[in-house]
């Protein structure tokens, strides 16, 4: 199984895309999940290292796409994850994240999770747009990053809201 | 407002701790952001997003720290850099102390030039034509 084939998607749809400055995707946390059963015996919850995950695939898919997905965007720093509550099967987060900074050779980013009116993380990543940074290293011509799961949850989002207008 | 040169090296020092998670007491004026602080190369991005947010300014791509001197055959020869690449240094870099690095001018000791005085200088200077 290649990775282009592996799912690995932490987010469910986008909910609000302004591109360049925000977008917000949700969650829902189902018991079906198996990850949700390994950390505690009996004690279902999301690790937080996923909830981090989340944030990073919505934040990823914004800066992505303000450079038109050409950009290998690659997580590059978690400046700061605090965590203020659990999430348990049955809610559904929200990821909201705001480009802070935005230029050539990267991204910064804060973020803050929610599940209904509950604060559950603020989260600030940075990314780094690979190509220009890490020079003398040479990466895989297509862009690995922004595989078709990412990029069809864009695609389905604004199909959506074009449909709702 | 202008901004004393003291008030200018606490907030580099801030987002030196913040970024690197060292500790207040590490980061001297003549600290080397790599060799003393342990800065990786995604840390310099880092490093200069939280300068950005910080001063309010914006800090163009080489602009603290030229990329392409150390790659180019012109300023390169047997991994040392030649008095033309130093003079491109130099101009590039005026917030910079030459007199370590120029005792021994290898690619690899080109990181002593970014010190956190260093920064200090360029953001100092960077004010002053903002």
């Amino acid at each position: 199984m290649t990775n282009d084939k592996m799912r690995w998607i932490w987010i469910d749809k986008f909910t609000e895309f302004t591109p360049k400055t925000s977008a917000t995707a949700i969650k829902n946390v189902s018991l079906a999940e198996e990850h949700l059963h390994d950390l505690y015996p009996a004690f279902p919850i999301v690790p937080h290292s996923l909830i981090v995950e989340g944030m990073a695939q919505t934040a990823g898919i914004l800066v992505g796409e303000a450079r038109n997905f050409e950009e290998k965007v690659i997580l590059a720093k978690v400046g700061r994850a605090t965590f203020h509550r659990l999430v348990r099967p049955g809610e559904t987060i929200a990821y909201s994240a705001k480009i802070e900074q935005l230029n050539e050779s990267g991204a910064s980013i804060a973020g803050t999770v929610t599940s209904g009116s509950d604060l559950v993380a603020e989260i600030s990543l940075m990314f780094s747009h690979i190509d220009q940074n890490l020079a003398g290293l040479e990466f895989p011509e297509h862009n690995f990053v922004f595989t078709e799961q990412f990029t069809e949850l864009l695609k389905t989002y604004r199909i959506e809201s074009s449909v709702k207008i | 407002m202008t901004i004393s040169r003291e008030e200018i090296y606490d907030k580099v020092r801030a987002v030196l701790v913040d970024a690197l998670g060292v500790d207040e007491g590490d980061v001297t004026p003549q600290a080397v952001v790599r060799d003393d602080l342990g800065a990786e190369s995604i840390d310099f991005l880092d490093i200069s997003f939280r300068l950005e947010k910080a001063f309010g300014i914006k800090i163009g791509k080489g602009e603290m720290m030229p990329e392409n001197v150390a790659t180019d055959p012109n300023f390169v020869q047997n991994g040392k850099i030649t008095p033309a690449g130093i003079a491109e240094l130099k101009k590039r870099m005026p917030h910079s102390d030459f007199s370590v690095f120029e005792k021994d001018p290898t690619v690899e000791n080109m990181s002593k030039l970014f010190t956190v005085d260093a920064i200090v200088n360029y953001i100092e200077g960077k004010l002053k034509t903002a």
